[in-house]
Order: structure tokens, then C-alpha cells, then sequence
């Protein structure tokens, strides 16, 4: 077997706790399918047959594949972890380590994307990369963002991303965060990749190709628990690190172990390299680079590997204004019809081509339905206009409501006439008839939103 | 009559040349008929002469046996010749090279050839013109040809004949039955090359492989996507590569319950060689590979248990490598550093690994000599092999292929690698290397090919257009 895809779908949503709060982020409704149904119809269609993914009770409950809805038969091996200790991504690589027996894909649940998968896997394929990624250009929301009340969120920090002239080889990955006073890269770099392209305006897109051997190195080294955060930039600095030489016996490596206080990467690495490969790079007549005296990719044993998606659809689902705009696009990506067949909708309504409706709806008369997204078993009344909106499953709009630019959580009910422009109404609200809300946040208060952070790092 | 003036032309050429045997046996020819001189007009009467007796052979005989061998070089000349070039011709990967000065054995052949009709054309005019029918219509001669081709032309292997819908869809059954993906072909191809595939480069194969594959092995598929970007390139690399790969798949391969080791195995790998052929076509070195692979998987005894027959197959291609590939190197290097002498000044083309090589090796022993390696587009392998000897410390001059003929005075000898050494003879390389041959043979510099065994194959070719591999028009 080549590669085995593990899903991590057990973040909490820590950036968009109003929608969450409720809902699990792996259920979220976009364009009435779970968010999870995303990655994995993508994993599907490129050719997998077999899925791990890892998430916590509650929502292994909900995964059956008839609420997941898919067509193939890809089989679904749901790994539960406990929340309550804070379990980071390579912790939760850790916890299904048995289950990995050949190279392994990573994703998270919150990626919604029409890749043409095998870029990456080529990549990581051909020049037998430790580690292969997706990145994609970041596309600035333009939607209103409901519910802000005009405050302007602190804007993201910036991800530096290195790449060489090629634009396939990653050579350099770093947060603004990290970076206090200015960026340095390695003299040993810049004599190896003269040519340098950085880039700021990119979205990673957390779905990774490691090989076997970065698994078992995660294994060895507890103190890694975040993949996005500590792995990939470990992985990417030990392409230019000194090459250690390979101990011939014990006490060396003990030594060397001792002395790094962490199991070489390396070491591990090229025990798999044989005989027989490096026989075969020595008499090919091809070279990564040209203009200096070292052989194809400098004689390093680590290297990483991304792919840049220019066109095409990528989102991170992880901030409200993405889910907003993933909401929008997600007519591109399904196939099914945008009006779902058991839906009831009345002769005079006015269904722009645009909106989807999800399954049993009930639409009366005199509605009109633009842009937006219907949740499934809603019910719409009559003399409804609804613009921009997304309404989550079993909302209930009562007559002659005005519902512009917002977000309603599931079951909630928005009583007669009311105007809600901008807003973002929480799971199970009522809000009251006659009402008129402008750009606020009608869930639960923030001092209780605060309290339910969730854990530390995880794909949020 | 073509083929007629053809012929008679080579035999002006001989003699022009001056090569004493030929005029004899022409003169002896022509003293059957007249008895006289050699001069132009006479030489001009004789082809008329010859044409017409040509036009009465055809009405008296129609077909005869021995105008069916000389026939289709000439008919195949004449097409070619009626082709237009293109203005943007595809780059040929490979073409072939006569080895070493062999100038004259062709010559004479030809030159024999023309005598011998010659010679029979005038005994037939000497037993006297019977029946002199009218002319048949010249597209009697047309068709004849094809008809008499067909029982002399053996069938051409498959990869040869795209612009044949029939072969070509024979081969998409054959790789739909084994579920390997077909490559796409470009939309607009250049009429000189329509016989070999011209690729489309903008769809890679592997899209249409499943992520992970289970119909190709992995390893199958990094080797078939190393092969098509060029990561592994150079006919030894390929095949130690290819043998790479199938020592994993071996490793991996389980018997199916009623099946036999020795036969289901070399099933397996059918669909595996053809997904490598479509990623790009096999070399000489892999064809041979490969048929000892499988021979020696079908010698495997049947009452053998799996592990032990494994292990078996293993060390089988272990040797193999060690023998043919990394042994061989060493004795043919043991040979050619004899040939190289203090204060020589070697040229290399492009970058051979055996050559390289042996260089080194020479090297290593204390020889003084200097290199001038020959580069070309658009691969430009030259700086690989550049890099490697400057590495080791020889002095080298780099140079491209169009300055080959102001640097061959400096020059002593010349080394070439061979892809492939076809059975009669013809060298088979990267393309560039006849040229170089040629313009060294102008110089009388010696020219030396070093080949491994392992590269012979038994296929004679006598042009690089009749199959090769077209490289990609826009790089």
C-alpha cells in the first residue's frame, strides 16, 4: 500500500466559538453537507479506500455514512481521543501510530478544496520527499462578516514561506510570530539556493504527505505535538542542518543521542536508503540544480516539498468569514442539485440560481431566496426575503421577516417581522417578533463563549 | 523508374570514385553489350537503354523474385524524399552511428548490387525482345511494390506505428485490459514523425492512477514518474533503477492460492512494463533486463516454497547488477585505460556514466590527460558530467556542439557512450553522437565506444527516424 489518509477532525473551532459552541466544528453545515463530508469526498474521488480519522466521542456518534451521505464505499476507521487532555495533532499521530504502516496523508477536517490531488503525491513520489505540502493563495473575504458590531478582528499573522527557483522545493517556513526582529536565513541555505522567492500571501492548507520514517520519528520525540506548528518547521530546518555522519556502532549512537538529546531524524531516514538507490543516482545524469560543485539535492536525506495551488478553490474553514465564504462556493464543488428534491417550495417563490435548499424544507409563498443557503427540514413562511444568508438545519422563519447578510444557527426561530441585517443569531435562539438587530452577535454572551476555549492547536 | 536511375547513379558514383574492382566489373558489363568506351553520352544511352528493357521485363516476367530485395531500400528512399520537412522539427533522442570508419563495406555492397542488375538487365536484352506489349500504365508499378513489400517486411513492434489507427488500437485494448491509464497524445503532430508518439505533456499519466495506487505497484509508479521528469536518465541508471523496483515488488509479492510462483509473477509484472513503456519508452539495456528477469522467475522450480524462490530472485538480480553493470564497468575501464596515454586531450559528449567512469578510473592510476566535454541542448547533460570531473580534478574545457569543429584539432581521441549496440553494428545514442563521430572521422581523430554487453540488442536499424523518442518541442 502507498499512502493512508488520516483525517483530524477533532479541533474544537477555537476562532469561530459562536458557531461551534453548539455544532461540532466536523458537522458544520456548508452547503447543507457536514464539513467533514468535504475532505472526504475528496479522498474519495482521487482513490482512497480507506480513511483514519480521528475525533472525539461525540461526533464518531454522528459519523454513519448514510448522515455522511457518501456515494462510494470508502471505509471509515474512527479513532476517539479525550479532549480534556491537550492533544495536538502529532500527539493524535502518535496515539494511531500502530494503525500506520506505509507513508501517511494529513489532513484536517476543515479543508474544503478541488486539488488535483496527485500534484503533491508527485511531488512527494518523485524525488522521495520526507514531506510533501499544500499550500494555496490566500483570497481575501470579501462578504460583511456578520455579528462583529464593527470591531475589526486583529488581522493573522502572517505565514513567510520560502521557496526555491523552481517553486516546488521549500526551503524556509516561518510565522511572524516567530520572527521578533526580522528574518535570517541561513547563509547555508543562500549558498545552496541562490535564488530564494518568499512569499506572504499564502494559505497553508494543513493536508501534508510525511513518509514513514517522520512518523516514527514523531514517535521517539514526545515533545513535538503540533504538526503544523513544530513539525513542518523542524522538518524544513533539518534539510540544511549538518549532515550527521552514520554511526557504525552502538556507542555512537548512544552518544549522539546524548549529545542532540533527540533521535536523529536522519538516522532513521537512511537506513531505508539503499544500496541500489544511491548506485542509481550516482550514474544518472540529472541534477536539482546546476552551478555548484554538490550532487542532486546537495547529498541532503530530508527534503520537503509544496505545492502552490494558483487557481482553483482551497479554504481552511476555521474563521466565520471563511465559513461564510466556503458557504458561497460551495455550489461549485457539489454536484448534486442546489435545490434538494424533498424540498416543498411554493409557486411564488423566487429561488435565485444561486441558493441551496437543503433536504424537507418547507418554503411558502411569497419568499424570496437569494445567495443564500437553507438548512435542511427549515421551514420559511410566507412574505420571507432572505439575501446573503446562511440558515443551519431546522431553523423556523416566521412571516414577513427580513433577513439580510446573516447567520443563523441550527433550530433557531426568528419570530414575525423581524429584520436582522448583519447578524449572527446563535443554535436555538428565538428571537422575538417585531425585533430589529443590526450587526450584533445574538448567541450566548462572550463571557461564556470564553470560557469553552478548546484545546491549544488544534486545526482551528 | 527511379530506383533504375538510382541505381545506375550509384554505379556513376563508383566509378567516379575510382575504386579499381568496381570500373572492372563494370567495363566487363558493358563490353557483354557494346564493347566500347565508357563515355557520358554512352553512359546516358545505357540508362535509356536500361529503362526501356525495364518496361519490356515488366510486360514479359511482371514479377520477379529478384527485383523484390532491392526494391524496397529504393521505394523507401523515394518516400522520404517526397515528404517536406517541417519547419519545427521534434528533437530526436536517439540516433544511429556506423561504428568506427565503415565507409567503405557499405559502398561496396551497393555498388555490388548495381552490378549485379546490371548485369542481368543486359543478359535479359541480349536474349532478345519478345513481345513487346504496350507499356503497363506506371500505377502497375505502384501497386506491385506494396504487394511484394508485405511478404519481405516482418511485422513492426507496436510502439513503431501510431499513425497506424489499427496498431494503435490494439495497444489502448492492451493497456485497457491490464488497467493501465493511456498517455494522450498532442492534438497537432508534425507529418515527418507521425509514425512515433508525440505526447502531450500537459496531462502527467499518474493523474489517472488512483492516489493510493493498488493496480501499480508504488514503487512502479515513483519509477515511471522519475522516468518521465528525468530525474532518473542514462541507460545504466534506468536499468538499475528498473531492477530496484522489481527487487521490491518481488519482496511484496504474495502467490495467490492456485497460482505458481513462476507464472503468475511474470503476469504481474506485464502491466507494470507497460505502464513503464508509456511513461517513457523502454531502453535496450531494460528490454534486456527485463527478459532475464523473467527467465529467471519461469526457471524458478514449481515445487520451490515462496520464501526460498524470493530470496532466489533476489540475489539473481543482485549478480546481475554486479556482473553486467558494475564488473562490466570495471573490466571495460581496465581496457580503455590502456588506450589513454600521458598528454592526451579526450572529448566526451553529453554525460555517459560508463564513461565518466573509466576517466575517473584513469584518473585514480596517474594519468595525465586532459578533457573537453561536448554539450547540447536541450538537456544539457554536459554540466552533469562537467561537475563529476571537475569534482574528481581533471582538467576539463566545456564546450557546445555547434564549436565541435574548431576544438577537434586539439583533440587526440574520443570517447562516446552507447544507449544500445543494434546487431549490425550500428551504434545507438544520444543524439549529437553521430555528428561528432563524423566530424572527428574528418579529422581522423580515433573515435572509441564504450558499451557494455548488456546493451546489445537484436535490432537493426538504419535510420533514427524509423523509431526513436521524441523529446518535447518547447523546452
Amino acid at each position: 500500500m502507498e499512502l493512508q489518509a488520516v483525517l483530524m477532525a477533532a479541533g474544537g473551532g477555537s476562532r469561530m466559538m459562536e458557531l461551534t459552541y453548539n455544532t461540532h466544528k466536523p458537522l458544520l453545515p456548508v452547503g447543507n453537507k457536514p464539513l467533514i463530508w468535504y475532505p472526504l469526498n475528496l479522498l474519495e474521488r482521487v482513490g482512497f479506500e480507506e480513511v483514519i480519522i480521528i475525533t472525539t466521542k461525540d461526533v464518531q456518534k454522528m459519523l454513519t455514512p448514510d448522515r455522511l451521505k457518501l456515494d462510494g464505499k470508502m471505509k471509515l476507521d474512527v479513532v476517539c481521543i479525550q479532549l480534556e487532555g491537550e492533544m495536538g495533532t502529532a500527539d493524535a499521530l502518535r496515539h494511531v501510530q500502530q494503525k500506520i504502516k506505509t507513508d501517511v496523508l494529513v489532513l484536517s477536517c476543515d479543508l474544503i478544496t478541488d486539488v488535483a490531488l496527485h500534484e503533491v503525491v508527485d511531488l512527494f513520489r518523485a524525488h522521495n520527499a520526507s514531506m510533501a505540502m499544500l499550500m494555496s493563495k490566500l483570497h481575501e473575504f470579501t462578504e460583511t462578516v456578520p455579528g462583529q458590531k464593527g470591531k475589526k478582528k486583529a488581522g493573522e499573522q502572517r505565514d513567510f514561506v520560502g521557496v526555491d527557483a523552481t517553486g516546488q522545493r521549500l526551503l524556509f517556513m516561518a510565522n511572524e510570530a516567530d520572527l521578533e526582529d526580522g528574518l535570517t536565513i541561513r547563509k547555508s541555505i543562500m549558498c545552496k539556493h541562490p535564488s530564494m522567492r518568499i512569499r506572504t500571501g499564502l494559505l497553508d492548507a494543513h493536508l501534508y504527505c510525511l513518509k514513514r520514517c517522520v512518523v516514527d520519528f514523531l514517535v521517539e520525540n514526545k515533545n513535538i505535538s503540533s504538526i503544523r506548528g513544530e513539525l513542518i518547521p523542524y522538518l524544513v530546518r533539518k534539510q540544511f542542518s549538518k549532515s550527521v555522519n552514520l554511526p557504525n556502532n552502538k556507542d555512537e549512537v548512544e552518544m549522539s543521542q546524548k549529545m542532540e538529546g533527540q533521535t536523529n531524524l536522519e538516522i532513521l531516514g537512511s537506513c531505508k536508503d539503499e544500496e541500489l538507490l544511491r548506485l542509481t543516482q550516482e550514474r544518472s545524469c540529472w541534477n536539482d540544480h546546476h552551478g555548484d560543485m554538490s550532487e542532486a539535492y546537495h547529498g541532503g536525506k530530508v527534503r520537503c516539498y509544496v505545492h502552490i495551488m494558483e487557481d482553483g478553490v482551497c479554504y481552511r474553514v476555521n474563521t466565520l468569514a471563511a465559513y461564510i465564504e466556503a458557504n458561497r462556493m460551495a455550489p461549485k464543488l457539489i454536484e448534486d442539485p442546489p435545490i434538494h428534491p424533498s424540498a416543498v417550495i411554493s409557486e411564488c417563490t423566487q429561488v435565485g440560481a444561486d441558493s441551496i435548499i437543503g433536504a424537507s424544507c418547507q418554503i411558502s409563498d411569497k419568499t424570496s431566496i437569494k445567495r443564500s443557503t437553507v438548512g435542511a427540514s427549515s421551514t420559511v413562511r410566507e412574505k420571507v426575503k432572505i439575501t446573503n444568508s446562511i440558515l443551519m438545519n431546522g431553523v423556523t422563519v416566521e412571516e414577513g421577516c427580513n433577513i439580510q447578510g446573516s447567520v443563523i444557527c441550527s433550530n433557531a426561530v426568528i419570530g414575525r417581522n423581524a429584520d436582522i441585517k448583519y447578524c449572527l443569531v446563535g443554535s436555538s435562539q428565538r428571537i422575538e417578533p417585531d425585533a430589529r438587530h443590526l450587526d450584533s452577535n445574538l448567541s450566548i454572551n462572550d463571557s461564556a463563549l470564553g470560557s469553552l476555549k478548546m484545546s491549544r492547536d488544534w486545526p482551528a | 523508374m527511379a530506383d533504375a536511375d538510382e541505381t545506375s547513379k550509384q554505379a556513376e558514383r563508383n566509378t567516379n570514385v575510382g575504386d579499381g574492382i568496381a570500373v572492372k566489373k563494370q567495363d566487363i558489363a558493358r563490353a557483354k553489350n557494346e564493347g566500347k568506351e565508357l563515355t557520358k553520352d554512352e553512359k546516358q544511352r545505357l540508362r535509356k537503354e536500361k529503362k526501356q528493357q525495364k518496361k519490356n521485363k515488366k510486360d514479359d516476367k511482371g514479377e520477379s523474385e529478384h527485383e523484390n530485395v532491392p526494391l524496397p531500400p529504393s521505394q523507401a528512399v523515394v518516400q522520404c524524399q517526397s515528404q517536406k520537412a517541417p519547419s519545427v522539427a521534434p528533437s530526436l533522442a536517439l540516433t544511429p552511428v556506423s561504428v568506427c570508419t565503415s565507409e567503405k563495406p557499405a559502398k561496396s555492397k551497393a555498388e555490388q548490387r548495381a552490378e549485379r542488375r546490371a548485369r542481368q538487365e543486359a543478359d535479359r536484352a541480349a536474349k532478345g525482345k519478345k513481345g513487346e506489349s504496350a507499356q503497363q500504365p506506371p500505377s502497375g508499378k505502384s501497386k506491385a511494390p506494396p504487394n511484394e513489400l508485405q511478404p519481405v517486411v516482418k511485422r513492426l513492434p507496436e510502439h513503431v506505428q501510431v499513425d497506424d489507427p489499427a496498431a494503435v488500437r490494439k495497444l489502448a485494448k492492451k493497456l485497457e485490459r491490464q488497467q493501465i491509464p493511456v498517455r494522450s497524445e498532442y492534438g497537432y503532430k508534425v507529418s515527418l514523425f507521425s509514425h512515433l508518439h508525440q505526447y502531450s505533456r500537459k496531462a502527467p499519466l499518474t493523474q489517472q492512477i488512483s492516489i493510493p495506487s493498488t493496480v501499480i505497484h508504488p514503487y512502479i509508479v515513483r519509477l515511471g514518474l522519475q522516468y518521465s521528469q528525468g530525474i532518473v536518465a542514462g541507460s545504466n541508471a534506468r536499468s538499475i533503477a528498473l531492477l530496484h523496483a522489481f527487487q521490491k515488488v518481488i519482496q511484496d509479492y504474495k502467490t495467490p492460492p492456485n497460482e505458481e510462483l513462476s507464472r503468475d509473477l511474470v503476469n504481474k509484472l506485464k502491466p507494470y512494463i507497460s505502464y513503464l513503456n508509456q511513461c517513457r519508452p523502454l531502453s535496450a539495456s531494460m528490454g534486456n533486463a527485463i527478459k532475464y528477469v523473467k527467465k529467471e522467475i519461469s526457471n524458478i522450480p514449481c515445487l520451490c516454497k515462496e520464501e526460498e524462490a524470493k530470496k532466489q530472485l533476489l540475489s539473481c538480480i543482485d549478480n546481475y547488477i554486479k556482473e553486467k553493470i558494475t564488473l562490466a564497468a570495471t573490466t571495460i575501464s581496465a581496457y580503455a585505460i590502456e588506450k589513454i596515454s600521458n598528454g592526451d586531450v579526450i572529448l566526451v559528449y553529453g554525460c555517459s556514466s560508463l564513461v565518466n567512469h573509466i576517466l575517473c578510473d584513469a584518473f585514480d592510476k596517474k594519468r595525465k590527460f586532459s578533457v573537453i566535454v561536448v554539450d547540447s541542448r536541450p538537456r544539457l547533460e554536459g554540466r552533469e558530467a562537467l561537475r563529476r570531473l571537475v569534482k574528481k580534478g581533471i582538467c576539463c574545457t566545456y564546450v557546445l556542439i555547434s564549436a565541435v569543429s574548431y576544438i577537434l584539432p586539439e583533440v587526440s581521441k574520443v570517447f562516446l557512450g552507447a544507449h544500445a549496440l543494434l546487431a549490425n553494428g550500428y551504434v545507438m545514442s544520444r543524439v549529437g553522437t553521430s555528428q561528432i563521430a563524423l566530424v572527428a572521422k574528418a579529422y581522423n581523430v580515433p573515435v572509441l565506444v564504450c558499451c557494455e554487453t548488456y546493451k546489445f540488442c537484436e535490432r537493426v536499424q538504419t535510420d533514427s527516424f524509423v523509431s526513436n523518442e521524441l523529446g518535447n518541442q518547447y523546452t
